[in-house]
């Protein structure tokens, strides 16, 4: 029976059907379904980490205990995640361990567009990468014994097409694989200089073994056609050259991307004309081929930044473009606006008028960086919003510190904020820093984290209590606000950056989206006391505008009854009291 | 090759629901037993963003994306994204629109304005559009939830097969309280053409 499935759902299946019982991971796009949808399979037990460093090492440690184990994260979080993975590396397995790691060419929900196969090279870690859900669930499982084979953990390498496309699988039933036992090995698993000195030849001769293997498995597959052009390929790129070129080349596709191979590439490019390599990002098989004498063309004619699809494999290779029709008229964009009902909209808000400094962070709230709230300075990575502050506030001085803000979201602080404001404490800073607790990791799509009280599957834990935490760490200045209470947290906020010593100011209010927030009635205008003034435009809502005629052609406000939740930030932007329920 | 994939594309705002639509078309056409890709959006731009999910299917389908002058079909959940996905469709392509229009925030910050007339515009282009109130439909049907399925029904009746295959899928998808109302929902759109 053939099942429609996420690239993500089928990794998923993959995991219980290898007989996976330990999965970590830190959710981010395009990588989160993956554990989402790992948590309905009872034999698989599945947690959000509070970052992807941590849930490395519990997926490492499980694999170590001898179980066969799991992590997901973004391509991103693999940098975060780096520190285990290169000595991972050395130490190898017990149980069989896969990192998938989603990449985001063309950058769809990301603030930069790395290739993780840098990683796989470096860290000497192999790397498999399939091209659509059925080989998402064949790899994994394929990874899961050749991780075991070979004794390294293995990364798999996604990108969003293929984490976010559903195509066809065929399901099969788990194969359970008892926990391996445990033999304490100092040599093997305790990297010291002197050991790990052993384990990198070790490295060494298992990626000439893995690179032995690939030549011969058929992990990497040859179709022959018009043999004039030769396409090298990998995971996404193969569908995009295959529906552009059809039988009009012939394909050699890379099922493992590291190590690559070296005979059979060069068997293939004998047996046809020019060759091509069609690879997304950057040109790391191109490379390859040139080192071993394949005169292939690849970066030359294709781009290195963006996603590739069909369209841009004709244009570059075919100079093709299909006759399509478009309006005369400019098309204005839509950008990604912060939700209607949204607590960080009250909190930008109300900061406005205060000219701030804000350095900003990853989450819903880097959305208040576009107009109209135009709130935000700087967005780097996880946690920088806090220690980039310390760093702009330790070369400004401290007169600059009393306008400037950090903004961060819970889960955010948790995953690397608090080490920043640890940082702040300890070395006597003077920074004000702002946490936006909205009970819930927002933008992969609510995901609970250690701050809300509730695991992966919803059953209360114990939560994080950010008040206490700040104390602990030296922060004696802790003040909670409500972001809707707009005229109250830009008074906090204001107080706090008088002070000249470290600050936490927790913004609370849980996010919009959460089935468990009661909504209000949508708000209305009157059109008799609204003056057209557009005050209320201010927040950024997209439910509200102004238009017509009235007000000598200012207009009046009109609010979207099927929209508005009544959070009546327009209502307090107003002068003339126009908007009420 | 026995049939040529045929090319769908679902464009609008994000969080309008275009997904459970591309959900319910992909289950449909493995349900008669074709090969079938749908490539979809999640993050950032779900939040009010201009979003767009491909569905591709045929006998054997590659890419799961659709590009430029590709697409057989567009159903378009909003105006505004109608006119900025148009060059996705074939020149004899078939627009499917919602009449809605939902003005994006440099439109209501006053930076740019709404283009007029948008799908007299396009039908000028020589392009068969079907224009539809699905919102009204689907408040019609019991819930404005329900657009999404009004104009999956406007859709099927240009797909050629038997409105039950969707009704069972419809019916096997959606929450079980909402089922009423979403089967109403199909059978407005399916019929409204």
């Amino acid at each position: 029976m053939k099942t429609l499935m996420l690239g993500n759902e089928a990794v998923a299946r993959a995991l219980y059907e290898a007989g996976v019982t330990v999965v970590s991971s830190y959710p981010g796009t395009p990588s989160t379904e993956i554990t989402e949808a790992a948590t309905q399979y009872d034999e698989v037990y599945s947690e959000w980490a509070p970052n992807e460093k941590v849930a490395f090492e519990v997926a490492f440690g499980a694999a170590t205990g001898g179980a066969r184990s799991f992590c997901a994260m973004k391509h991103v979080g693999l940098n975060v995640a780096a520190d285990p993975l290169y000595t991972a590396s050395y130490i190898g397995v017990n149980g069989g361990m896969v990192c998938a790691v989603a990449d985001d060419p063309g950058m769809h929900s990301s603030q930069n567009e790395q290739d993780s196969r840098h990683h796989a090279i470096a860290s000497k870690i192999p790397m498999l990468e399939p091209s659509d859900s059925a080989e998402c669930l064949s790899y994994t499982k394929l990874a899961y014994q050749l991780s075991e084979q070979f004794d390294t953990p293995f990364l798999l390498r996604l990108s969003t097409r293929i984490s976010h496309g559903r195509s066809l699988v065929d399901l099969s039933p788990r194969e359970e694989h008892p926990i391996k036992d445990y033999k304490k090995d100092v040599m093997k698993n305790v990297m010291m200089p002197a050991m790990a000195r052993v384990r990198h030849q070790v490295v060494e001769k298992r990626t000439k073994a893995l690179q032995e293997w690939c030549e011969t498995s058929g992990i990497n597959s040859v179709e022959y056609n018009d043999t004039r052009v030769g396409i090298i390929c990998a995971g996404s790129t193969y569908q995009c050259a295959r529906e552009a070129l059809g039988e009009r080349a012939s394909y050699f596709k890379l099922g493992m991307v590291n190590p690559l191979p070296v005979k059979s590439l060069l068997d293939f490019a004998r047996h046809v004309g020019q060759v091509y390599v069609i690879e997304e990002l950057d040109d790391i098989i191109e490379t390859h081929c040139r080192k071993h004498g394949i005169p292939v063309i690849g970066k030359l004619l294709l781009p290195v930044c963006g996603e590739f699809s069909q369209s841009v494999v004709r244009e570059a290779l075919l100079g093709e473009e299909l006759p399509h029709i478009a309006l005369d008229q400019a098309i204005p964009p839509r950008p990604p606006v912060l939700c209607v009902g949204c607590p960080h909209r009250g909190l930008f808000t109300a900061l406005k008028k205060l000219n701030l400094y804000v350095s900003g962070d990853i989450g819903c709230y880097t959305l208040g960086a576009q107009a109209p709230l135009s709130m935000i300075d700087t967005c780097v990575c996880m946690g920088a919003s806090v220690s980039g502050l310390h760093g702009f506030n330790l070369a400004r001085g401290s007169q600059q510190a009393k306008n400037s803000v950090a903004v961060i979201g819970d889960s955010t602080f948790i995953h690397s904020g608090i080490t920043g404001l640890i940082d702040i404490a300890y070395n006597k800073g003077f920074s004000t820093v702002i946490v936006l607790d909205n009970s819930i990791t927002g933008m992969t799509g609510h995901q609970n984290n250690p701050t809300n009280g509730l695991t992966i599957k919803g059953d209360p834990t114990v939560a994080v209590n950010l008040e206490a935490l700040a104390h602990a760490i030296g922060i004696n200045r802790v003040v909670v606000v409500d972001p809707f209470d707009m005229e109250a947290t830009r008074k906090a906020v204001e107080a706090e950056l008088a002070f000249e010593e470290p600050s936490l100011v927790i913004a609370r209010r849980p996010c919009a989206l959460l089935k468990t927030v009661k909504h209000n009635p949508p708000m209305v205008v009157d059109t008799e006391k609204c003056t057209g003034c557009k005050s209320c435009l201010k927040a950024g809502c997209p439910s509200i505008k102004v238009h017509g005629e009235a007000n000598k052609g200012r207009g009046t406000a009109e609010i979207d009854q099927n929209q508005c939740v009544g959070c009546e930030i327009c209502a307090k932007l107003c002068s003339f009291d126009a908007i009420n329920f | 090759m026995s049939q040529p994939v045929k090319n769908i594309m679902i464009v609008g705002v994000g969080g309008q629901g275009t997904l459970l639509a591309s959900k319910l078309m992909g289950k449909a056409f493995v349900e008669k037993g074709f090969d079938v890709k749908v490539s979809e959006v999640h993050g950032m731009s779900q939040r009010g963003g201009s979003v767009v999910t491909y569905v591709r299917y045929g006998e054997k389908v590659y890419s799961p994306v659709i590009e430029k002058g590709e697409a057989d079909i567009i159903i378009a959940f909003e105006q505004l994204e109608a006119a900025r996905w148009l060059p996705y469709l074939k020149p004899d392509g078939i627009l499917i629109s919602d009449n809605q229009k939902i003005d994006p925030m440099p439109v209501i910050t006053g930076n740019s304005a709404y283009p007029d007339k948008i799908l007299p515009s396009i039908r000028e282009k020589g392009v068969q559009v079907i224009e539809i109130d699905a919102v009204a439909l689907a408040t019609a049907a019991g819930s404005i939830r329900a657009t999404n399925v009004v104009l999956l029904g406007v859709a099927a009746h240009f797909l050629g097969f038997d409105k039950e295959v969707w009704l069972d899928v419809v019916r096997s998808t959606v929450p079980p309280k909402t089922i009423a109302i979403n089967e109403k929902a199909f059978e407005l759109g399916f019929a409204a053409k």
